[in-house]
């Protein structure tokens, strides 16, 4: 009986750290950016191609960035709630359009609706790379001071928001 | 017969022109420079693709593999260090780009895990080797020898008795 008793400890600790690596998302791969200020940008307005905007301008307030593209799927997914955010008026959500077509991406909006303040077009990527985009739809929550606060790889759903964005969002703005 | 053969020599031609076609237009970058191309794909090479998390940034034709390669390509002719470079990449994407993680405090089971494991491995087989050898001294004790030098001595008669003795 005790000669079972230390394998099968084993076997529990060893099934222990495999059930809870099932529960992790590899493709969760934690940002570096987090804390630190957000990346330089200045890019074209994707509704008025000559207007240039860049992360200076938008300083002094708490705004949300969300990386999407047309050519993305799961892009459709999350557009729903972003749109219902964007009704509820608490924060402004900037769209980085990432490595689009910029007439697809105007007939995207048309068609699914704009939550955007307005979205900038990153036509090659290199504000996405600088951003650290792997995986479109990516979002980031950023404050006044321009610090990155918060990042989401992968579609926001409305649990996200509720449990994360809203209450990061309630203690930004308070 | 002439035009048989010319038909084949042509497909046969068609055959081989195809994919160094194809090769040849997905290639020009290699034909500009192949040092600098090597240097990126070396470089690449120690650098993990975030799409494909099990390729590295040189195996990958995943989109933004692609596009990092061309940022080392553009950072290399710019003449940056492959430090500076893979600085630039970790400031981004984190230790995660890496495929040789850094020794620092959160990755140090990872060092030194498989070594741990290792040598608490080697000290319980030599606890248990210790541990078997003793209960077999303790069971030989045990048996006081007693039983064991009778048999011996019995034995020993047995094989000492003539053979004339066995066989009558």
């Amino acid at each position: 009986m005790k000669k079972f008793f230390l394998p099968l400890a084993v076997l529990v600790v060893v099934v222990g750290f495999l059930g809870f690596g099932l529960k992790l998302d590899p493709r969760e791969v934690p940002s570096p950016l987090i804390g630190k200020a957000a990346p330089p940008f200045s890019l074209p307005v994707l509704q008025e191609p000559a207007k240039t905007v860049s992360n200076t301008d938008l300083k002094g307030q708490v705004w949300m960035l969300n990386v999407w593209a047309s050519w993305c799927v799961s892009c459709r997914d999350e557009h729903p709630v972003l749109v219902e955010l964007s009704k509820q008026k608490i924060v402004p959500i900037i769209g980085l359009n990432y490595k689009d077509q910029s007439d697809d991406a105007r007939a995207w909006l048309k068609q699914f609706g704009n939550p955007y303040v307005m979205s900038l077009v990153d036509a090659n990527g290199k504000i996405g790379i600088d951003y650290g985009v792997y995986g479109v739809p990516e979002t980031y929550v950023i404050d006044r001071d321009g610090v990155i606060r918060y990042k989401k790889i992968g579609p926001v759903t409305p649990d996200t928001v509720r449990e994360k964005i809203l209450p990061l969002l309630r203690q930004l703005k308070g | 017969m002439r035009s048989a053969f010319a038909a084949a020599l042509a497909a046969v031609a068609l055959l081989v022109a195809a994919p160094l076609h194809a090769q040849m237009r997905e290639a020009p970058p290699l034909a500009e420079d192949p040092v600098l191309e090597a240097h990126v794909m070396r470089l690449a090479g120690v650098l993990r693709c975030l799409v494909c998390q099990n390729q590295t940034l040189a195996d990958s034709n995943a989109e933004l593999a692609v596009d990092l390669r061309n940022q080392l390509r553009e950072q290399i002719k710019a003449g940056r260090s492959d430090a500076q470079i893979i600085e630039y990449l970790v400031a981004r994407y984190g230790d995660f780009v890496l495929y040789r993680p850094p020794v620092k405090a959160t990755t140090v089971l990872l060092w030194a895990g498989p070594f741990a494991l290792l040598l608490a491995g080697l000290a319980g087989l030599a606890v248990t080797l210790r541990r078997r050898a003793r209960a077999q001294a303790a069971q030989a004790a045990a048996d006081g020898g007693g039983a064991d030098a009778a048999a011996r001595t019995r034995a020993k008669a047995l094989l000492d008795e003539p053979d004339g003795a066995t066989g009558a």
